[in-house]
């Protein structure tokens, strides 16, 4: 994985020095809070309903033992002893003080890392896909091109103080595994006939109020032309991006209302002055950050291991550990492994520090000292000897992280919700426990196949619940909490919005109708087929229907 | 208004023109972009130099063409968290425009560094403000990760010529 040389090491700690000013003007009272607050920001550090929390970010969600024990450590200090990991393989912590951020952020620096642009109208923290260097189906390791964006949106002094938050990120295979299609910008590496690589472009997805699919802007940006064509983007969206609404302030809205083909033309028009310029990305500094993403010593192995066939036959657990979390490696003989951070009634993607330490300990033995945080809000290692599963799943079933519900109904993405956030309609969390209580049977989970559900709530999305088989809304309505059901939507290459499916279920009966609606697709389903398909097969008559049988019973 | 100019605080020799005031003989004045397109053989035929102010919906495409006449362009930040003068700077520099760049509104000065950056090479203070408040926030960075309009090296380029250096 990347590692600092001494000019990102500066600038880290420069920052922190920059950041520890800031912070000092404003406990002065010598900076309002209004002044502080785009500042604090694009440092990652919000003000939530109790409390200030703090996003750290995990560049396109790599990171080593060294800096997992850093999180837990932080945990321990900071926090009370447990993390959050986000939908932009981030982590967050809830409780920290704001005169200790300063100290929190040189002990991040010390690990390489930091809390820059996760989050304020910038360029956040880009991610990727979390098998890129592990997978067979990737036209090249996304990460050193995440790591190049990185480095090119780190304080940019133009797009700082853009209309909206700007989000890009990268992917390299025809599975799309990062949301490309719901991102400000989403890049799909590709290579074209000449055999030479470059980016397809996509702009203006995103979810929020207003959830739009990304549209391609260009079907091959050759690689030393990616930064300059990202700059384009970016200085046509700052500069005719609106300013007027927050909600409509997005590049989603500016491609919506300019119509692809000005706005492309726009952008097109700007990257013709920019391109021969000393944007061009020197093919030496792809080489230089292409050697930290080298493949890590792999063994000559076998493709098949017989003690591993013999430990799945002996023992069903582990089979169906396997057959749920882990999924074929490039390499002979090694697997990537997926950790659910998903356990049976406990908040989605919360960590303690005691797991992140036993993890941290884990990727050293088992996975080449390296770690993945996934959009999901689970972890990954991304390179295991098939011989040496069986280990690593007794090892994670002690710490209490060897659930097998990847992608299964159980498997949520929820948002913070009313328990920790300022922007909440409704509470998230506690409504992924009761699902997953009440889907607490694992045989069934199977036997229901993938099956994506995302949780926000508010409008603003942040559970992705548009881009959920079923998603789930938190709405006010006269002070309780009820929440909308939409079916039929896909962040994977199938891209699609999910549609509501009719009025909102109280609180009280949402788990009910959830169970309804997938009891229907248990009686339609032909074969094997995943919820999502056959919702698209039948259509959503039947799941209203199912839903709101009075009226039914009005229209007869 | 007193101006921090590189780096330094001065009084404002420039008088901004309201567009209903008749243009004065002497003394250098900024315009509208209105009163620049309306009154430019006016304002051409004085001697004193003349600038324009765009709001921040006034993209400096539309002076492109004239920056040779214009010895300051001033740009409106209705609100510090308004970024879009930002790229006009940009845009600015990369027409050739050599004359005086100015930030004018609401401006903190936490954003100076960047401003520097994007290409201004002034901006309005409050009365009161010292040289000594704005350097406290500037940012020192001792090399930036990207290209702007300042010349400084990106780390981009300080890696090759250290690889250059040492043989790779």
């Amino acid at each position: 994985m990347y590692r600092y040389d001494e000019f990102d090491r500066n600038f880290v700690n420069e920052r922190v020095t920059e950041f520890r000013g800031q912070v000092a003007r404003r406990l002065s009272g010598e900076m309002s809070e209004e002044e502080f607050r785009p500042l604090r920001l694009m440092n990652g550090l919000y003000l939530q309903l109790h409390a200030y929390m703090l996003r750290v970010a995990i560049p396109y969600g790599t990171f080593s033992s060294v800096q997992m024990r850093k999180l837990a450590h932080i945990a321990r200090t900071y926090d009370r002893g447990y993390g959050h990991f986000t939908t932009r393989q981030n982590i967050q912590f809830n409780w920290p003080k704001l005169d200790q951020v300063p100290d929190l952020l040189a002990e991040l620096a010390d690990v390489e890392m930091h809390a820059i642009q996760t989050s304020g109208n910038c360029i956040r923290n880009v991610t990727a896909d979390p098998y890129a260097g592990a997978v067979a189906d990737e036209v090249d390791d996304s990460r050193i091109w995440a790591e190049i964006v990185r480095q090119w949106s780190t304080l940019h002094p133009e797009f700082t103080y853009l209309g909206r938050k700007f989000k890009i990120a990268v992917s390299a295979s025809d599975f799309d595994r990062a949301v490309i299609r719901f991102h400000d910008i989403g890049l799909i590496l590709k290579k074209n006939d000449a055999g030479e690589t470059g980016f397809q472009v996509w702009v203006g997805g995103g979810l929020g109020r207003t959830p739009m699919i990304g549209k391609v802007f260009n079907e091959f940006v050759p690689q030393q032309d990616l930064l300059s064509y990202l700059e384009a983007v970016l200085r046509v969206y700052n500069m005719y991006g609106r300013r007027d609404n927050k909600y409509k302030a997005r590049i989603k809205i500016l491609v919506h209302e300019t119509g692809i083909d000005e706005l492309k033309a726009k952008v097109e028009a700007e990257w013709r002055e920019i391109r021969d310029s000393a944007l061009k990305v020197p093919d030496d500094e792809v080489a230089r950050i292409r050697s930290y993403f080298a493949p890590p010593p792999f063994e000559q192995l076998d493709a098949i291991d017989r003690s591993f066939e013999t430990k799945k036959f002996e023992n069903p657990e582990f089979a169906r550990w396997v057959t749920g979390n882990v999924v074929a490696h490039r390499e002979p003989g090694y697997r990537i492994v997926n950790i659910s951070l998903k356990p049976e009634g406990l908040p989605p993607g919360d960590i303690t520090a005691d797991q992140m330490e036993d993890l941290a300990d884990l990727a050293e033995t088992y996975s080449f000292d390296e770690i993945r945080a996934t959009h999901e809000q689970n972890l990954v290692f991304a390179h295991v000897k098939q011989s040496e599963l069986f280990e690593l799943w007794q090892e994670l079933a002690e710490i209490g992280l060897a659930m097998p519900n990847i992608g299964k109904v159980s498997d949520m993405i929820a948002c913070p919700g009313l328990d920790y956030c300022a922007l909440a309609n409704a509470r998230a969390i506690p409504l992924a426990q009761r699902i997953s209580k009440r889907y607490a049977d694992l045989d069934q989970q199977f036997d229901l196949g993938e099956l994506k559900l995302k949780i926000s709530g508010c409008i603003n999305a942040c559970g992705h619940h548009h881009v959920g088989h079923i998603g789930l809304l938190g709405v006010d309505r006269r002070g309780e909490e009820y929440y909308q059901i939409t079916l039929g939507g896909s962040g994977a290459e199938d891209a699609a919005i999910g549609s509501i499916i009719g009025p909102a279920f109280s609180s009280e009966t949402v788990v009910d109708a959830l169970e309804s609606v997938i009891s229907l697709f248990v009686e339609l389903r032909l074969d094997k087929e995943r919820f999502l398909d056959t919702y698209r097969r039948v259509g959503a008559a039947p799941f209203k229907s199912r839903l709101y049988p009075e009226k039914l019973d009005a229209a007869a | 208004m007193p101006l921090l100019k590189d780096g330094k605080i001065v009084n404002d020799s420039w008088l901004y023109l309201d567009d209903s005031i008749a243009l004065p003989k002497v003394g250098a004045i900024v315009v509208s972009l209105a009163r620049w397109q309306r009154d430019r053989a006016a304002l051409m035929a004085r001697t004193d130099s003349v600038g324009v102010r765009l709001t921040a919906d006034q993209s400096p495409e539309q002076i492109k063409e004239d920056l040779t006449e214009l010895a300051l362009v001033a740009i409106e930040f209705p609100a510090f968290t308004n970024g879009r003068g930002y790229s006009y700077a940009r845009l600015l520099h990369r027409y050739g425009f050599t004359g005086e760049i100015r930030a004018v509104g609401n401006v903190l000065r936490d954003q100076y560094g960047n401003m520097k950056r994007c290409g201004f090479n002034a901006l309005e203070v409050k009365s009161g403000e010292t040289e000594a408040h704005w350097q406290a926030t500037v940012s020192n960075f001792s090399a930036p990760y990207q290209v702007a309009a300042d010349g400084a090296e990106p780390i981009m380029s300080l890696r090759q010529q250290r690889m250059a250096a040492t043989g790779g």
